[in-house]
């Protein structure tokens, strides 16, 4: 349970940093670590360089844009959740990180490294799907913005070359008041989820459903947003009727299966947690 | 890396004394704590991040030491559950607490908890039952149930709010 031998790197800036990413090879970014180094005490991961992003200036912090929420990718998780601005444009993103792993994890673990890292089941890609993120990515050869959307490329397989780093992520999140939800299934707090379900609703003057995001993990290789009931609450009175008929639309989806779990079984829990974060997001959007 | 043990020099604040070693830079902090110290206070199991024996305080927040190299804590102020006492032998109030309450049974998981709690309740002594087995749910106990814990953590962060 030790960490293989590897060359270690501590740029200070951006430019020292994509220095590094256009020379070397065989590397892995360690941001947080809360990921990383138990792959690499497990060898899992054998890197011949390890280039530590944690004093590169200006990785780390919160601010509110004309976008939305922009959020270093070096930013803990500790620090997300404490954020007065999280709290305000982003409150289901203070609620998803109860779920994540401990206080001692979110002490260092950081948004940018969740995001790279991608396990499935995990509840930060999950609330950058609901948001629409945009990642901010960076390379010798230049900067570029990828959707969440086109960001997964297939388990634990984000959009990156090898020769570029995140540097931090925007939440388009909502303006106007709105409610919000996330619910989870795990065997214990703390453990990885089996399906986490995130969702936005907002409401126009007459109460009816102007706006919806329904966001999963756990389910498939990547975050699932649920167009298909999203589409289907808009217009619609947010009852419990509604909210349920919405929900049963991921009794539909395609889910991964495992040794322990079934596809079945997270279809099943796809279904009640959607239905129960719709329900709390329609009881915050009434106010 | 064929092998090649890459070492650096770091200087960081452990239980308020200033040292300086030579270290491989790969080696995880709680190793660095155990070994290079001799601070075998810090108990390491799992070294994966699951089990929370190896918490120590990290510029004033609970982290597993496992989890960070020890060239990461350059510059920082570190406390293990050596430093958690007064120099002169008196109890932090949530190792008082333990002994009272009979928070241990063998004693592995201990400092891991005392550190955790010692962090938590240091930052907020009003803190509650749910926010005390929210505290230490990345901490395993296998021998005490946690019950004897939890009242340990309560009676020391009401001892805590009335030495504030």
């Amino acid at each position: 349970m030790k960490a293989p031998p590897f060359a270690y790197h501590d740029p200070r800036s951006v430019a020292e940093l994509k220095g590094l990413l256009g020379s070397l090879e065989n590397l892995r970014i360690l941001a947080g670590g809360q990921s990383l180094m138990p792959m690499l005490n497990m060898r899992y991961a054998m890197p011949d360089h390890v280039i530590d992003i944690n004093r590169v200036d200006g990785l780390s912090g919160i601010e509110k844009t004309a976008d939305g929420l922009r959020i270093g990718a070096m930013t803990r998780q500790r620090a997300v959740e404490r954020d007065p601005l999280t709290a305000r444009h982003a409150p289901v993103f203070v609620e998803a990180l109860q779920w994540v792993g401990h206080v001692q994890t979110r002490s260092r673990g950081t948004f940018g490294g969740s995001l790279c890292h991608l396990d499935p089941s995990s509840e930060q890609p999950c609330v950058a799907a609901l948001y629409d993120a945009v990642l901010h990515v960076s390379g010798p050869r230049g900067d570029r913005d990828v959707s969440i959307h086109d960001w997964v490329l297939g388990y634990m397989t984000p959009a990156l070359e090898p020769d570029e780093a995140l540097l931090a992520v925007t939440l388009k999140t909502w303006d106007g008041p709105h409610g919000y939800g996330f619910e989870e299934f795990a065997r214990r707090h703390g453990d990885y989820a089996i399906v986490c379900a995130g969702a936005l609703l907002q409401l126009d003057a007459s109460g009816k459903i102007a706006r919806a995001a329904i966001s999963l993990a756990g389910v498939d290789v990547m975050p699932v947003r649920l167009r298909e009931a999203e589409a289907l609450l808009v217009g619609r009175t947010p009852d419990a009727a509604t909210l349920a008929e919405a929900a049963a639309c991921a009794k539909a989806i395609e889910c991964m299966s495992d040794a322990q779990i079934s596809g079945d079984y997270r279809r099943k829990l796809a279904a009640t947690l959607t239905r129960r974060a719709l329900t709390s997001a329609a009881a915050r959007a009434k106010g | 890396m064929d092998g090649i043990e890459e070492k650096r020099r770091i200087r960081l604040v452990v239980n308020g004394r200033t040292v300086e070693r030579e270290v491989s830079t790969r080696k995880h902090l709680g190793d660095f704590l155990r070994e290079d110290l001799r601070l075998t206070g810090t108990h390491l199991a799992c070294e994966h991040g699951v089990c929370g024996s190896c918490t120590v305080i990290a510029d004033g927040v609970p982290v597993r030491s496992c989890l960070m190299l020890a060239v990461q804590a350059e510059g920082m102020v570190i406390r293990t559950v050596e430093g958690l006492a007064e120099p002169d032998g008196t109890l932090h109030p949530i190792q008082e607490a333990f002994h009272e309450k009979h928070g241990l049974q063998c004693g592995f998981c201990t400092p891991g908890m005392l550190t955790t709690l010692a962090a938590v309740i240091e930052e907020n002594p009003s803190i509650d039952e749910a926010g005390i087995r929210d505290a230490i749910s990345g901490n395993i106990c296998r021998c005490t149930g946690y019950e004897t814990i939890v009242d340990a953590a309560l009676s020391a962060a009401a001892t805590m709010r009335q030495g504030a």
